[in-house]
């Protein structure tokens, strides 16, 4: 009937309207919820979503090891050409010839962090760091080298 | 009941001075209209400031952020900071603008607020002019706003400032009515507009409970209406910013842009001002029937600063709302009005007659 539809609209209305309040309620009378963060002063303890990206970094173990084929899959995949792989051959114990890294350039002042070229990679080489405050005062600092001086290949990574 | 100190004795030791000081009364009421003037001025300025202050901080709380919190301990000179920005910026007025209209309109905005807080009680026999019509008075000097509202829209020469202006006064008279009528139903449990006589009538209780559910049904009507009324989120389609940029007064800056931000956070007091004083008791403490010890206590607590707190309540309430509802469409707006509030306030109303008839209203 109309005028209990009337009276139906009403009620339901009311109750959105107050679950809302409730909300927003109890947002205000808990401010330990807050999600800014004063950033210069809160360095020490910042806090970041695990899905931040600040920049690609090669992650390397203690033995100077990275697990980077140099296939330039993440070369393909970048969208801007802000990877650049150099390869090199190199001769294995058996006398066999092999292709392996050089050099992983990797140019931050061309990257919008798509995160294209981690999800690309086939052993996993590749990570977004959460490092973010990339701001110098040359522009050459920019383009960086991520595979450390004299790394190798991790044993067991084809 | 004796309080320790109160403004009513201010008031009076300042007019006994002053008869002293110029025994002509023609002089001595010149010279009190003059304080008062000042004192309203001044006491209005303060008013916005915190309640600038407190909105961006609830805005901020009920939105997670923090607000400002930079300038002054915990961001309470932020505001000052902002009244500096505003006066140093040029007051322009555009080319193809009415002129005068376009300069006159804020005035009007501010002249219609400070008039409405006239009758207001602010404490014990503190009160700027008791006239036996106040509520009256509040609801048909409120409404002289719109002129300046449209004034402002139509003299920018701007489409979306008369968009908000045109919208702002299609809102304005339709929430007009559940105001009046909400009004209505406590001058009836009460036979007096005198605002001194409302408050006097609420010292067993006050009305929100001494009035049952007609009163309940009646304060819930006013706070919506009184928010589409002095055009808040989430009636704000005036000046809907994602829409009109900022509706009528998108045209102005510096200080005449400060205006309508001042009448607009007055409007905001005198409507909460209104709620707290017509259904919350204005300074009357909090009693419970008969206990004596607790109710000595209340007694203690300045009427002033219970004046104060009802009305805070209120505005809390009303920026509670701001920042949770989405604002509504212009169909919606009027749908509210003329099919929701408008009937209910109506059976509203005679549900109360039903009450003072009986007279369960104490």
């Amino acid at each position: 009937m109309f005028i209990t539809e009337y009276f139906k609209t009403i009620f339901r209305s009311v109750k959105s309207l107050l679950t809302g309040m409730r909300l927003t309620g109890y947002y205000f009378t808990h401010p330990s919820k807050t999600l800014t963060q004063e950033y210069p002063d809160n360095r020490k303890e910042l806090k970041l979503a695990d899905r931040f990206r600040g920049e690609v970094v090669m992650p390397h173990t203690e033995a100077n090891e990275h697990r980077c084929t140099g296939c330039q899959a993440c070369e393909l995949a970048c969208p801007n050409g802000t990877i650049k792989i150099i390869t090199k051959q190199e001769i294995l114990p058996d006398g066999k010839k092999k292709k392996r890294l050089d050099t992983m350039i990797y140019n931050l002042s061309m990257c919008t962090f798509c995160n294209l070229c981690i999800v690309a990679c086939p052993s996993d080489a590749i990570t977004m760091s959460q490092d973010f405050e990339h701001s110098v005062l040359d522009r050459s600092k920019l383009r960086k080298i991520l595979n450390k001086p004299d790394s190798k290949l991790m044993e067991g990574v084809e | 009941m004796t309080l320790l100190y109160s403004l009513s004795g201010l008031s009076y030791h300042i007019q006994s001075w002053l008869t002293r000081l110029l025994g002509n009364t023609m002089a001595v009421l010149v010279s009190e209209m003059v304080i008062v003037g000042l004192c309203l001025i001044g006491f209005l300025v303060l008013l916005s400031f915190t309640l600038g202050y407190m909105e961006r901080r609830v805005a901020a709380f009920m939105q997670l952020r923090l607000g400002p919190n930079r300038v002054g301990p915990k961001g309470t000179l932020q505001i000052i900071a902002d009244t500096i920005k505003l006066l140093f910026k040029e007051g322009l007025t555009p080319t193809n603008a009415d002129k005068f209209m376009f300069n006159l309109a804020p005035y009007i905005m501010i002249i219609t607020t400070m008039l409405v807080t006239a009758p207001l009680a602010f404490a014990r026999n503190f009160q700027i002019w008791d006239l036996n019509i106040g509520v009256f008075y509040v609801s048909a000097v409120s409404s002289i706003s719109v002129i300046g509202i449209l004034m402002a829209g139509w003299s920018s020469n701007n489409k979306y400032s008369l968009l908000g202006a045109m919208r702002s006064g299609a809102q304005i008279v339709s929430y007009e009515l559940s105001i009046g009528l909400s009004l209505i139903s406590i001058v009836i449990l009460t036979g007096s507009l005198r605002i001194s006589d409302i408050v006097m009538s609420q010292q067993n209780g006050w009305w929100i409970f001494k009035g049952h559910l007609p009163a309940l049904i009646a304060f819930v009507i006013f706070i919506v209406a009184s928010t589409a009324e002095i055009n808040r989120a989430p009636f704000d389609l005036a000046e809907a910013e994602q829409e009109l940029t900022a509706g009528f007064h998108t045209e102005y800056a510096g200080m005449k842009f400060a205006m309508f931000l001042l009448s607009e956070y007055v409007n905001l007091f005198i409507v909460s001002a209104l709620a707290a004083t017509l259904f919350l008791g204005g300074w009357m403490p909090f009693h419970i029937g008969s206990w004596s010890g607790f109710n000595h206590v209340m007694d203690f607590i300045p009427s002033s600063l219970w004046f104060m707190g009802k009305t805070f309540f209120v505005i809390f309430i009303i920026m509670w709302f701001r920042w949770t509802f989405p604002r509504l469409r212009v169909d919606q707006l009027l749908n509210l009005e003329w099919k929701y509030l408008l009937p209910i306030s109506m059976l509203n109303v005679l549900l109360m007659t039903l009450v003072a008839l009986l007279g369960w209203h104490g």
